[in-house]
């Protein structure tokens, strides 16, 4: 059976909209199952300011299974809280203790601008893939799905790419807030596939520019790596550096000869 | 029972495996510099609405796309788990076509359209090979070629799969696609928007009225046509596995503007999902399907066991799907396996501290196959049931029980997925199509990328054609006006009620009427005792609403308000549809009709047709209209998985 959390006080970031000045507010909350998730206790709490006539907490969440990406909380300055590679609402009160002190805070960074108290605007992240996050391959033409074999342990390490979720933490955690690992996350999924190869040089090169624009840039802290809910490897931005590299040398090479 | 005139299904002629093909070879085509002159608007970024605002846009249409949610990358489809199927038959274990036509025709108790589900089937392998150009690292075996799994109701192996998030990858395929075309201006998307209305001018679908989220202004966007990609209803359970946002008002406004809604009571209840664990709860999780192909579900044959789980010996477990399906097994259908659980419960033999679940049990296959092969399998289903149940599936086994996941019902479609709305269509898991009564798994992800990438951008162009050097319809009519006022005067009434109940309390409440009388069993008497229950409480939901915040920045209470409003009215409706289907099939179980052991009993004399409800101005009121189904391929049999 479960057990109840009791005197909880709750440091959270109230801001009304992007150009309004944010502060923290304080609420004590008792009586929480600890079966329940941190998203539940947001819930609960919601409801009661709700009841209360006050306006609750927004907050971005949707899959509440670790995998839309869309939650995004600093929990005691920790981006998704206290649980390795675990996002937000995954993360369960059977986590804390009664009496705790929790401080909830939205991602902070320059390229992600607060919407409203916890809610931040991520869509930079949706730009970088505009630049070249992508296979050109249109509806129709694509041949038989087992003519080019991947080996296994290819396909395993783009898939272990793949397996980013957008959420931002590793921007959040950064303290360059830079977007090295969810760039480089995508570049390694595709660079890494047979398929990916056309558009090899062209790729990393868009996608860091574009990367460029919007977000501060790396200089090997490696904070990102530790609050990935899916734990992606850094490993992933050496092969980004590498491949801009040789981008840049060979993409210079291509238009030259066009000329 | 006669078909409505108004519900041709315009499935094409000639024999099942030609009609596809010669739709397109007499389909009107809209020549390519022509295509740019018309603007088609997406509604929904999934799957379904994704794919096909990138097709579209590939061909050079001007696309508009709409979504509640910040990203495309966002929606629900992220979230599935198992795996899709096609009939490659890469395994040559007898898959063809045919086949998968046919397990999905049965697997629907014998209540979908046998023309629409063959061209799904026929498309199937289309979208394997279009996902895989496009990158999706489905999963191989190590010689490199593509590896599959089996899923529930189906004897051969036919599903791909990328790990435990299949939906993840081909959602990040399909918003790839879709990203690329935005970049280069084919599509205009618009996030965090939300439709709240459907403009019909002249009997056509002429756009829609949106609200931006973080503002809350209404606006219009008018376009030739308008395609609802806008996902399922299983959240009016409010319990359900579905994403938190998922909800009914995309096709629930266009059902009040005159789409027929089709076979509401056919939801879809999951049999692994993890219990309850509290009162206040707010979301259920899936446990993939994929999971019985390794896991063996059981509960104490004993009422009320006492004993920890490792005292009960063999001899006192009841492997009950094994012992009821023999020939299926643990990988007997949906609706087959979640009734055989809730039975298992009520009977006193359920598990857990609330008693109110079933065991799914590795022990055998990790004794059989090794701890490694059973993590590299189910590794992250693993973890994920570790974080929220705390409990270890390696050493104890899963509990489980069945939960609202998917909605085979929704806006009625024809062979070319068109509404009752001339120029509106459904895609995806919005409409009713292909699933009948029952869906299979891996089967809603086949057919999202099916509607979106295959069928609508051939459709479309068909009721395009002939408006060629039309303009787009303008906004400022009249009609365009009267919905932007009044979806105004909606929102601003839900912040004027000023009552003392949140939009959570309502749902909570009447989602679980709806799971009481209109879930996993249903009754004569309890739907009409749940129409009665409704009615008050809807009457409450108008009087003692309360919504804090104002109707000018982002304000996800108003938002839900609006969504409560249309489920509870969809809520009436399921419930009515339920009452009028004096039958059981698939996933409408109607305890008065059931075989001595307990069997679905279908009534094909009287019920062998799909329900299309129309408006008429109150959910109590809708108008039963019948699409007769003509079985030509497949004999109506007494679906069997002993
Ligand atoms: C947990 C889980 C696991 C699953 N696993 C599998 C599986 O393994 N295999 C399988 O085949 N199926 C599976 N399914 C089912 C499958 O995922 C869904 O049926 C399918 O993804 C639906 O896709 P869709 O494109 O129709 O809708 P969705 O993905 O739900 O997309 C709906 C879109 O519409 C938008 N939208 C909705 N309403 C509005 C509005 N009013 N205004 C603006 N935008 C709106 C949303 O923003 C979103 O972009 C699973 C489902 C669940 C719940
Ligand atoms: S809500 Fe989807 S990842 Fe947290």
């Amino acid at each position: 059976m479960s057990n109840h959390l009791n005197d909880i006080t709750l440091k959270i970031w109230r801001q009304a909209g992007p150009n309004e000045r944010g502060r923290f507010e304080t609420y004590l909350i008792d009586q929480i199952s600890d079966e329940a998730s941190f998203l539940e206790m947001l819930d609960i709490l919601n409801e009661r300011l709700i009841t209360e006539g006050r306006e609750p907490v927004t907050f971005d969440h949707d899959c509440r299974e670790g995998i839309c990406g869309t939650c995004s909380l600093m929990i005691n300055g920790q981006a998704h809280g206290p649980q390795k590679s675990t996002a937000t609402c995954q993360l369960h009160m059977r986590k804390f203790q009664s009496g705790d002190q929790i401080v909830i805070e939205p991602w902070r960074a320059s390229a992600f601008p607060i919407i409203k108290d916890l809610m931040v605007n991520r869509s930079a992240f949706d730009r970088i893939i505009e630049a070249g996050g992508f296979i050109t391959a249109p509806t129709g033409g694509a041949p038989d799905a087992n003519l080019i074999p991947i080996p296994k342990p290819v396909s395993d390490a783009a898939m272990d790419s793949a397996e980013c979720i957008g959420c931002g933490a590793c921007v959040a955690a950064c303290p360059n807030g830079a977007a090295n690992l969810f760039t480089a996350a995508k570049i390694s999924h595709l660079n890494l596939l047979p398929q990916g190869q056309a558009e090899r040089y062209s790729r990393v090169e868009a996608m860091v520019e574009t990367m460029d624009d919007y977000f501060g840039s790396c200089t090997n802290h490696g904070e990102c790596e530790a609050a990935c809910p899916k734990s992606i490897s850094i490993d992933v931005i050496a092969l980004m550096n590498k491949d801009y590299r040789k981008a840049k040398f060979k993409n210079r090479k291509t238009s030259a000869r066009a000329d | 029972m006669t078909t409505d005139s108004r519900l041709n299904s315009k499935a094409p002629q000639g024999a099942i495996e030609d009609k596809w093909n010669n739709y397109k070879a007499d389909v009107k085509l809209v020549n390519p510099n022509n295509k740019r002159k018309f603007k088609v608007i997406v509604v929904g970024t999934g799957l379904a609405g994704a794919s096909a605002a990138a097709t579209l846009a590939e061909l050079g249409y001007q696309v508009d796309a709409f979504t509640f949610h910040d990203s495309p990358r966002r929606a629900h489809s992220i979230a599935a788990q198992g795996g899709i199927n096609a009939a490659k038959n890469y395994r040559g274990d007898g898959d063809s076509v045919h086949r998968l036509f046919y397990d999905t025709v049965k697997g629907g108790d014998f209540r979908s359209r046998e023309s629409n589900v063959h061209r799904l089937a026929e498309v199937s392998v289309n979208i394997i090979d279009q996902m895989v150009a496009q990158g999706v690292p489905f999963a191989r075996e190590y010689g490199g070629l593509l590896d599959n799994r089996s899923f529930g109701g189906a004897q051969v192996s036919r599903t791909f799969y990328a790990r435990g998030q299949t939906g993840q990858q081909l959602l990040l395929g399909a918003y790839q696609q879709l990203a690329r075309q935005i970049g280069l201006g084919g599509v205009r998307l618009f996030n965090r928007t939300e439709l709240v209305d459907v403009v019909v001018i002249d009997g056509r679908a002429s756009g829609i009225v949106v609200r931006d989220l973080m503002t809350g202004e209404i606006s219009s966007h008018s376009a030739h046509a308008v395609v609802l990609a806008t996902g399922g209803y299983g959240n009016v359970f409010f319990l359900s596995t579905n994403a938190m946002a998922c909800n009914v008002t995309a096709t629930w406004r266009a059902h009040r503007k005159g789409a027929f809604f089709a076979n509401p009571c056919y939801t879809q209840i999951h049999p692994t999902c993890i219990p309850q664990s509290d009162e206040s709860q707010s979301k259920l999780t899936l446990m993939s399907e994929s999971l019985r192909n390794d896991g063996r579900v059981w509960v104490p044959k004993k009422q009320n066991e006492t004993r920890p789980i490792d005292q009960i010996p063999e001899e006192d477990r009841d492997y009950y799907l094994e012992r009821l399906y023999p020939s299926f097994g643990n990988l007997a259908p949906r609706d087959i396996s979640s009734r055989a659980a809730k039975r298992a419960v009520d009977d006193g033999r359920g598990v857990g501290p609330l008693k109110n679940g079933v065991y799914l049990d590795f022990s055998d296959s990790i004794n059989r196959l090794g701890k490694d092969v059973v993590a590299e399998r189910y590794g992250n289903l693993f973890e994920m049931y570790e974080r929220i149940a705390g409990e270890n599936p390696y050493e104890v086994p899963m509990r489980i029980y069945p939960a609202s996941h998917y909605t085979m019902g929704g806006l009625w479609v024809d062979y070319e997925l068109m509404t009752t709305i001339p120029g509106l269509y459904a895609a995806g898991e919005a409409n009713f199509s292909d699933h009948g009564a029952n869906r299979l798994g891996a089967s809603a992800l086949m057919q999202g990328l099916a509607d979106g990438y295959f069928v609508l951008p051939y459709t479309i162009g068909n009721y395009l054609a002939p408006m060629l050097n039309q303009g787009t319809p303008d906004t400022n009519h009249p009609e365009f006006k009267k919905a932007e006022e009044d979806a105004r005067n909606r929102f601003q009434g839900y912040l004027n009620i000023k009552g003392s109940r949140s939009p959570d309390w309502f749902h909570r409440k009447f989602g679980k009427i709806i799971w009481d009388y209109c879930g996993m069993e249903r009754t004569a008497e309890g739907l009409q005792k749940a129409l009665s229950d409704l009615e008050p409480l809807y009457e409450e939901f108008k009087t003692d609403l309360r919504v804090t915040g104002d109707g000018e920045s982002m304000n996800q209470t108003l938002e839900k308000a609006g969504r409560v409003d249309d489920f509870i009215q969809l809520g009436m409706l399921m419930c009515r549809d339920a009452l009028e289907r004096n039958e059981s099939c698939g996933g409408h179980f109607r305890a008065e009709y059931q075989t001595d052991d307990g069997e679905a009993q279908r009534d094909d004399d009287n019920f062998c047709h799909v329900a299309a409800w129309e408006w008429t101005g109150d959910p109590m009121k809708a108008i039963r209209n019948v699409e007769d189904l003509n079985y030509e391929t497949v004999h109506l049999a007494t679906r069997s998985y002993k």
